[in-house]
């Protein structure tokens, strides 16, 4: 039995004619431990298969189980790192944090809690920061919040809607490798959608492709057989890096070529030209 | 050219004092100085200037008034009258002086004058407690009421009688305007609901306010001997200003950012730590914005509520100077006018600045 899987899962927005299929026969199988990561295009459906599993919203057909159990609604067992951030901008740092934790351990003393959002605090790196509002942070520290948020829960799978999105090449780099170690340090499952090649191959053990939407659905999945720890400045010369880099962003440009084609439609445009209104007055 | 850089959230509530402060900071530099200099000195140039059309303004009210005074006396009573009229007004006699625009500085006469009449009236007021004191307390050992001052109420007694009853209406608007209409906000189905009743007396006029509050609490009062001016006026202003704190605050709590909703599912906050620790906080923008709404709307509709009332505020001292007509009612009224608008500025001032202590910054937020 998967540790999460998704069955023939689809998702429409809307009602009758005016109804959209986001995602259609979406099937997926994630075991404990593992971490996989979901590329695809913007706007193709990411963020509602990840609401999807989070349980923020239902499918309209299909079955979402976690550990074999259907997902109803959230749970902390499901750590989520929105992609935009989404701090409570009139909480401090360790308030943000502290909220979540209260609700986590709700039977915890205070200073059990306290410690534990120092602890967190302290583990992305922003103790000197502890006691500052979100719009104080820069957009790495922010998210560095927001991961401190979803891992103090002790969640057993952590999901992540294209945490670094926002944010520039170098600050991904660092948040890349701190996410990693914190995975690496308990094992925990993990979830990564992106739209960045390069950053799921840097980070996951397998790939699956979203093909874009309406009605996306999930393609082949690309094993990435690289050892951890995985090293960035020596990715670029790893041939089999280059191999599957290769394939994926191959198989990503061919269903990019499709959508463009199905897209083509020939508008017929009236044959008009401007009238002389001179004439008639 | 060196600037300073400020951290601090610069308070917005008072800026019109910002060029005075910076001059009495201790190093400055040259450029700021000049610019603190024109920014005040505009502002002194442009009162300077009102004051100086309003003195021209009543100056030619005044000669309109006083020619019709001697032609009226000319073609009734004959050349003799008219010059008795004539000489009655250059005298600045009382008994015939032209009734029309008060001039700046009569304004500022009366002014002195009811501030005089206030030391006056609080002198009488000392002199009758200490008069009062030994039987007063004899009658409170009785049990019975202690007998109090009930002569005229003074100029500045009016102007607190009208903050004490703004500051209760206001109080009675937030405490019946903001539950509701969070509640109308959490619930789109009680928003339907309330709807046509928002909609209806929204725009109801204070007087009718005033009219509908007064038929409840004079058959609520019957039989009490205390005076309920001041129950009937706060009532109609709280009732008569809540609108926008309630309207806002629905609107507020509807228009949550979904992020933050999405946050209070992921962490599986209960209804009540959703509401108040993620929904409030970030309506509080809008509900203070409302309620700033309503304090300057109680304060606007006040002067016509207490003067329906008889409550002694400002409003019935200026209805009882119109009635008056004695020679400086006009200027009194004229009066009470700056007190009004001057006090209705600092309200909003003060309001601004707590709204701004409770408010984050939406946009640099998130």
């Amino acid at each position: 039995m998967a540790y999460l899987e998704l069955k023939n899962v689809c998702k429409t927005y809307g009602q009758g004619e005016n109804s959209t299929a986001v995602l259609s026969n979406i099937n997926l199988k994630i075991e404990e431990g593992e971490f996989v990561a979901i590329v695809g295009f913007t706007g193709s459906g990411k963020t509602t298969l990840v609401n999807l599993i989070n349980g923020l919203i239902k499918p309209t057909s299909g079955e979402v189980l976690f550990k074999g159990e259907p997902v109803v609604g959230t749970s902390h067992e499901r750590g989520v790192i929105f992609q935009n951030y989404s701090l409570l901008p009139w909480l401090t740092v360790a308030q943000n944090v502290s909220m979540a934790v209260k609700e986590a351990f709700p039977k915890e003393s205070k200073n059990e809690i306290k410690d534990r959002v120092a602890n967190y605090v302290e583990m992305v790196g922003l103790s000197h920061a502890i006691n500052k509002r979100p719009k104080e942070l820069s957009g790495g520290m922010r998210q560095r919040v927001a991961v401190a948020r979803a891992l103090a829960m002790k969640p057993e799978m952590i999901i992540m809607d294209e945490p670094l999105g926002a944010l520039d090449a170098l600050t991904r780099g660092n948040l890349q490798d701190e996410i990693l170690n914190i995975w690496n340090q308990d094992k925990r499952t993990a979830l990564l959608i992106t739209n960045d090649v390069d950053e799921g191959i840097y980070m996951a053990d397998r790939i699956i492709p979203l093909k874009p939407g309406p009605k996306a659905t999930l393609g082949p999945e690309f094993k990435i057989e690289i050892d951890r720890p995985r090293d960035k400045t020596e990715l670029n010369d790893n041939p089999n890096f280059m191999k599957t880099r290769n394939e994926i962003i191959a198989y990503l440009m061919a269903i990019g070529e499709d959508r463009k084609s199905v897209s083509e439609i020939e508008y017929l445009l009236p044959d008009i030209a401007p009238k002389n209104f001179v004439d008639q007055f | 050219m060196k600037q300073e850089i400020t951290l601090e959230k610069e308070s917005q509530g008072l800026t019109f004092l910002k060029p005075l402060a910076t001059l009495f900071k201790a190093k400055f530099e040259k450029d700021v100085v000049l610019k603190s200099f024109k920014k005040t000195g505009i502002t002194l140039v442009s009162i300077l200037l009102f004051l100086g059309l309003w003195h021209l303004g009543s100056k030619a009210l005044y000669n309109k008034e006083a020619t019709y005074k001697i032609e009226k006396a000319l073609s009734e009573q004959g050349q003799e009258a008219a010059d008795a009229e004539r000489a009655c007004i250059a005298s600045g006699d009382s008994s015939c002086q032209p009734n029309t625009l008060p001039s700046p500085t009569q304004v500022w006469a009366s002014f002195q004058s009811l501030i005089a009449d206030h030391q006056l009236i609080k002198a009488k007021k000392e002199a009758f407690a200490t008069k009062m004191a030994a039987t007063n307390e004899k009658l409170i050992a009785q049990g019975k009421d202690a007998i109090i001052y009930t002569g005229r109420a003074s100029f500045v007694d009016t102007v607190l009688t009208s903050i004490k009853t703004v500051f209760a209406g206001f109080l009675l608007a937030l405490i019946i305007a903001v539950p509701i209409g969070i509640v109308i906000g959490l619930s789109p189905s009680l928003r339907s609901a309330f709807n046509w009743f928002i909609q209806i007396f929204k725009p109801v006029s204070p007087v009718v306010w005033y009219l509908l509050v007064f038929m409840i609490v004079k058959t609520l009062y019957i039989g009490a001997s205390s005076d309920n001016a001041f129950v009937i006026s706060f009532i109609s202003v709280g009732l008569c200003a809540m609108w926008a704190t309630l309207v806002n605050t629905a609107m507020g709590v509807a228009s949550v950012d979904k992020d933050y909703i999405n946050v209070a599912k992921v962490l599986k906050l209960g209804t009540f730590q959703k509401v108040f620790k993620v929904i409030l906080p970030s309506s509080l923008p809008l509900i203070f914005t409302g309620l700033r709404i309503t304090l300057s709307v109680a304060w606007m509709v006040l002067i016509a509520i207490e003067l329906l009332a008889q409550s002694p505020g400002l409003g019935l001292f200026v209805w009882e100077e119109f009635q008056n007509g004695a020679n400086d009612s006009n200027a009194k009224i004229i009066v009470a006018m700056f007190v009004i608008g001057i006090i209705g500025f600092l309200l909003d001032r003060l309001m601004l600045m707590v709204q701004q202590m409770v408010s984050f910054n939406k946009n640099e937020g998130i």
